[in-house]
């Protein structure tokens, strides 16, 4: 569905990813992770057109769209729930959800994209009048999960949904995105607390300093000496 | 006591130009954070091209409608050809306002240059008599300048707040990188904003053109510092603030040329924004940016 290769990505001088190759199929969740300023975030930046590839393709459905601008890759069928959230702050929870489906041309998707989010987070449709600004940690990364699905995206690329929660509200994330990747859509997932990662996806790709160091079957990794050294804390 | 509520009236009615053009600023700054020096010269370009549309013979409504169309273009032109490279190599901004500084010299040269420099005539449109009430006197011109400013204003509001397209400039305006990642193509919101902009100043332009009927190429700047003044008072990037600022700088000049004489009309303005700089810098409507570090 997804496939990148020999992708190149620079920070000025820095050179953040260095010949990524990684492949998505329809249907799974793929994880990636890797420690801090590995190059995860920039992978899911140049997916999106966010960050300029300087070499390499990344291609979707087959066709190109290796330094596309963002709006025309996320009207193509790709969403994102950036790092951080990113919410709207000064918009109400249904004008964030509505941006979500800005692309939507569809007639009646509207309303049954907001029917889906809804009941995949009802704590939401609690607050669909208050600003986004206003909600809690765990309440924004719902909104930016929920906004990400209004396009009815089929690849869904979450970045650090865990970020910042607490424990519990980490579990309820991460049965969420096992849900919605029941419902059809295939799922990126970038994330730092590797065991979560590791037992939600079914293949996993480990990143350090831009480079693609191993990747495979997450359960086997979850059994690999190096893998459990160096992110599992074993 | 006549006087007093005349040079309220009388202020009331430049308040509303200076908040037509207020917007553009408040509009422009919203999306860029940007101070879009050249808005006066704008305004004086979309009086020009009124006073241009007038001398072919086009009656007043068209001429002002086309010359809003030019000006709005105008707009775009100035941001695609000067301001949107210099975001594109994400230059510091303090480069994109000199930038406009000099888009604005540029425009009001080319005014001397197509239409020399000297006062030009405006045909006295709007002049349908005299409404006298308790010596109280109301022109006509006056109450046709607060009945366009008034409903151009609130369809600009409508516009912002109640439309899709309003609903993704205020997302602009928060977030450029998620307003992109919501599928939303942020060169066109922001080639947008300067249509507007543009085309509010020509209205601007053309009905202050007609109130004084007289065009020149440097009646821009005054009016051009007056309304900034105006939009940081509302707050600027707020359009409600706009209005009230603009409203406030035209009918608090307006009283001081009554109580301390008329030299000192210009002066207000800039006391105004002094003051606020000093006692509230966010403005009446703005609010404070938490910068984040």
């Amino acid at each position: 569905m997804l496939k990148i290769s020999g992708l190149n990505a620079f920070y000025d001088n820095v050179h953040a990813l260095k010949s990524v190759d990684l492949e998505i199929k329809q249907g799974e969740i793929v994880s990636l992770i890797g420690s801090n300023g590995a190059g995860k975030t920039t992978t899911l930046s140049c997916i999106c057109g966010l960050v300029a590839a300087r070499s390499g393709s990344i291609t979707y459905r087959d066709k190109d769209i290796t330094n596309s601008p963002t709006h025309k890759i996320i009207s193509g069928g790709i969403g994102l729930a950036p790092e951080g959230r990113e919410v709207f702050p000064g918009l109400t929870v249904e004008e964030n959800l509505r941006l979500g489906a800005y692309a939507r041309r569809d007639p009646g998707g509207l309303a049954d994209a907001y029917s889906r989010v809804y009941d995949l987070f009802p704590r939401l449709k609690e607050r669909t009048a208050q600003a986004a600004g206003t909600l809690s940690g765990g309440e924004q990364q719902m909104l930016a999960i929920g906004r990400a699905l209004m396009s009815g995206p089929e690849l869904l690329l979450l970045d650090e949904p865990s970020l910042g929660l607490a424990p519990n509200l980490v579990l309820m994330i991460f049965e969420l995105i096992r849900e919605i990747n029941k419902q059809g859509v295939t799922i990126l997932l970038v994330e730092q607390n590797a065991n979560l990662a590791l037992y939600t996806s079914n293949r996993t790709y480990v990143l350090e300093t831009g480079h693609v160091v191993i990747s495979g079957e997450s359960r086997d990794l979850l059994k690999d000496e190096g893998i459990k050294k160096a992110y599992l804390g074993q | 006591m006549a006087d007093f509520v005349q040079q309220i009236l009388n202020g009331f009615a430049l308040g509303l130009a200076y908040a037509l053009v207020a917007v553009g600023y408040s509009l422009v700054f919203g999306i860029l954070r940007l101070i879009n020096f050249s808005h006066g010269s704008v305004y004086a370009f979309g009086a020009h091209a009124a006073f241009f549309m007038v001398g072919l013979h086009f009656g007043p409504v068209p001429a002002i409608i086309a010359a809003m169309l030019i000006t709005g273009v105008l707009g775009v032109v100035i941001d695609r050809t000067a301001l949107a490279p210099l975001r594109k190599k994400k230059s510091v901004s303090i480069a994109a306002l000199v930038t406009t500084l000099g888009i604005s010299s540029i425009i009001q040269n080319m005014l001397v240059v197509i239409f020399g420099s000297q006062r030009k005539p405006f045909p006295d449109f709007f002049n349908f008599g005299t409404l006298e009430l308790g010596g109280v006197r109301l022109g006509s011109r006056q109450l046709v300048m607060v009945t366009v400013s008034l409903a151009l204003l609130l369809l600009l509001l409508m516009v912002v707040n109640k439309t899709k397209v309003g609903l993704a400039m205020r997302a602009t305006a928060q977030n450029q990188k998620a307003a992109a990642l919501m599928g939303i193509n942020v060169n066109n919101i922001i080639t947008l904003t300067f249509l507007m902009g543009g085309a509010s100043a020509a209205i601007a332009g053309g009905m202050v053109g007609g109130y004084y009927q007289i065009v020149y190429p440097s009646m821009g700047f005054m009016i051009g510092l007056k309304a900034f003044a105006a939009s940081v008072l509302g707050g600027i990037g707020s359009l409600p603030g706009a209005l009230v600022g603009g409203l406030l700088v035209g009918v608090i000049e307006s009283l001081a040329a009554l109580f301390f004489g008329s030299n000192y009309r210009d002066a207000t303005a800039f006391i105004i924004l002094i003051a606020v700089l000093i006692f509230r810098p966010a403005g009446l409507f703005g609010k404070k940016e938490v910068v984040k570090v």
